[in-house]
């Protein structure tokens, strides 16, 4: 038999009982909408983290100065003044670092006119800016002629100058860090929330040697707290962090068997977990919706077995006219197919919207993607066939007379 | 070398398991129908011919003895293949009409020769035709609920003609209408059988029906009990 007057038969089947088609369908409906919507929310997350990743700047290692021993008792990170600016140069040699920059962080008043704003303040080099991929807004970076002459110039970031300066250019504007006057060169452009929730926008980057002598002073000539790079490429990751770490013992003069005075961290791992934290959450969620689109599989099962007992006599009238057990069956397969296909249909328009409203309501990412309204249709048309497998074959499987004789 | 019959029985016989034990409903049927024939079948109620009709028309088997149709061994058949002789080569025609009731008049004409596996336009044109033939050509996009008992059993009759089949079953094809659309069904089926020599089996209560046919077949108690040609002037002068 053929699938075209099937299908028909089986739309007009679905016809003859609108609400109970309906209600059964709402099932599918139910749980495809589910699916679609969880798998937005989830999608809306991994984007906004695989933002925050890409605002952060890929490939990126930190390394932090030395973990400090002194009698046995090891301080934390950071406390011990074994990283200077000439080991950034010195490691940006290396192939495998793509960029590297010293930073000597700390906190300052910044005042322009009458508004003042805390914030934090970065001693580093203009090779930072390549490092984060962060670029300027407006004006133009401070340079290396900058770094060895220690001037007192600044770049704000957005928040920074939000606070500040409201709706004026700050270019070229002089603004008080502490108790000296700095120049504005530049604006960096808005970078967002980093992943764990910063604001990365409220910051003031400035050379590194101002920062050292002017700023904050150092009491160790020249060292800075911690550096941050960027490898070459995704694929030169460990072996930079090999490099690093030998160079590094190498300039320290570190013997074998001594502890690093430093430590090298990846970044991207940190991130990637978080990346594929979220990404199993949102699988979870799709698996925990599909859960409802099980149930109204089974709705869909019921029904069917219903629909084959109210239609004995009809399937003993096809007998009588020649259909074969797999006409019968196909039959049956392509009603409770289409049930859930439709189901499904109204399922997507409802989940995507539903994503939608949530979106504009409670201000959450929502994305939809094509590969979810496709996945959960499979799916439906899974759950029709699956369900509507064991009513198609009752049906094919009545004895001709028995079912003609039932009405 | 004679053709074979259309239909031959022998020794056949019928019984229904139940918890009681089985029951027989047919006992040595013997019976042999030709090609071309008009045969009556009548009897009291239980006597089996329904139980008859169905084994004669594939519809279910027997316990006991052969069903030869054309020569051809009927047990041995596989599920498909009886389908396969009820869709081309058997037409039934019902008490109840049996049309299915959301499909159109077209719809159900046509619907044998969708398991024929018959493309649509020809599928259309065919049922219009036999639909023109039965006197129903206007009402083709009708649904059965809307027509008479007895246009219905015209539609039926032309569902069970659509693939110009070699036997035509009947059972009571004129139990749910009035004398003169009997009349008018039982004209039909006698015109298929003598214009188109198709043969003809047909159950009946109505001795005047009966009367129409070449040959009249009587069971009781699951037995044939009288065969012979039917009586035309007997069953006139019968007194009601």
């Amino acid at each position: 038999m053929m699938i075209g007057p099937m299908l028909s038969e089986a739309w007009q089947a679905m016809g003859a009982n609108r609400p109970r088609a309906f209600l059964t369908m709402l099932g599918t409906t139910i749980g495809v909408a589910a699916v679609v919507m969880m798998l937005a929310v989830g999608q809306g997350a991994q984007d906004s983290v695989d933002r925050a990743i890409a605002s952060m700047g890929r490939n990126l290692f930190v390394v932090l100065a030395g973990s400090p021993t002194a009698n046995g008792v090891r301080l934390g990170t950071g406390n011990a003044p074994t990283l200077t600016v000439a080991d950034a140069q010195a490691l940006e040699e290396l192939s495998t670092v793509g960029a590297m920059a010293p930073i000597l962080p700390g906190a300052a008043q910044i005042v322009y006119g009458a508004h003042n704003w805390s914030t934090s303040v970065l001693g580093t080099t203009p090779r930072f800016l390549d490092v984060r991929s962060w670029s300027l807004s407006a004006g133009s970076p401070f340079d290396d002629s900058d770094v060895r002459g220690a001037t007192r110039v600044a770049l704000l970031g957005q928040t920074v100058v939000k606070n500040l300066f409201g709706d004026e250019d700050p270019v070229g504007k002089t603004v008080r860090i502490g108790k000296s006057p700095y120049l504005v060169m530049g604006t960096l452009a808005a970078k967002g929330q980093s992943l764990d929730g910063k604001d990365q926008d409220d910051a003031v980057l400035i050379p590194v040697t101002t920062a050292q002598r002017k700023l904050f002073g150092s009491q160790f000539q020249g060292s800075v707290r911690f550096l941050v790079a960027r490898a070459a490429s995704a694929e030169a990751m460990p072996a930079a962090e090999r490099e690093m770490t030998r160079l590094l013992r190498q300039r320290h003069r570190l013997a074998d068997g001594v502890d690093n005075d430093f430590t090298v961290r990846n970044l991207t791992a940190l991130v990637n977990t978080a990346a594929e934290t979220t990404r199993t959450m949102s699988l979870m969620l799709g698996a925990i919706a599909s859960i409802s689109l099980l149930v109204g599989g089974i709705g869909i099962m019921n029904i069917m077995l219903v629909s084959v007992t109210e239609r004995t006599g009809e399937i003993g009238i096809r007998c009588a006219l020649g259909a074969r057990a797999g006409d019968i069956r196909l039959q049956f397969l392509l009603e409770a197919l289409v049930l859930s296909l439709v189901g499904c249909l109204l399922g997507v328009f409802l989940g995507a919207g539903g994503a939608l409203l949530a979106s504009a309501v409670a201000r959450i990412a929502v994305v939809v993607t094509l590969s979810s309204v496709l996945m959960a249709f499979l799916v439906a048309a899974g759950v029709g066939i699956f369900f509507g497998f064991y009513p198609a074959n009752k049906a094919a499987l009545l004895k001709p007379m028995a079912a003609l004789r039932y009405q | 070398m004679s053709v074979a019959p259309v239909i031959r029985l022998t020794h056949l016989g019928k019984h229904y398991e139940t918890r009681a034990g089985p029951v027989p409903v047919l006992k040595d049927v013997n019976l042999d129908i030709g090609h071309a024939e008009f045969v009556a079948i009548m009897g009291p109620s239980g006597s089996g011919k329904s139980t008859l009709m169905s084994i004669l028309g594939c519809l279910d088997a027997q316990s006991d003895g052969t069903y030869l149709f054309e020569g051809r061994d009927v047990g041995v058949l596989s599920r498909d293949q009886l389908a396969g002789l009820r869709n081309r080569v058997i037409g039934f025609v019902f008490q109840g009409f049996h049309l299915l009731p959301r499909a159109t008049l077209l719809d159900n004409v046509a619907l044998p020769l969708v398991y024929a596996g018959v493309g649509k336009s020809e599928r259309r044109l065919r049922a219009r035709q036999m639909l023109e033939r039965v006197g129903l050509g206007a009402h083709t996009a009708s649904l059965p609920d809307q027509i008479s008992g007895g246009q219905q059993q015209r539609v039926a009759i032309a569902r069970a003609l659509i693939n110009r089949p070699s036997l035509i079953l009947a059972d009571e094809p004129t139990g749910n209408l009035d004398t003169r659309t009997s009349q008018e069904v039982v004209e039909l089926l006698r015109r298929l059988n003598v214009e188109e020599g198709i043969t003809v089996v047909l159950v009946t209560h109505d001795p005047g029906v009966a009367a129409d046919a070449k040959r009249l077949v009587h069971l009781v108690d699951g037995q044939v009990a009288h065969d012979g040609p039917a009586l035309r002037r007997v069953a006139g002068r019968r007194p009601s």
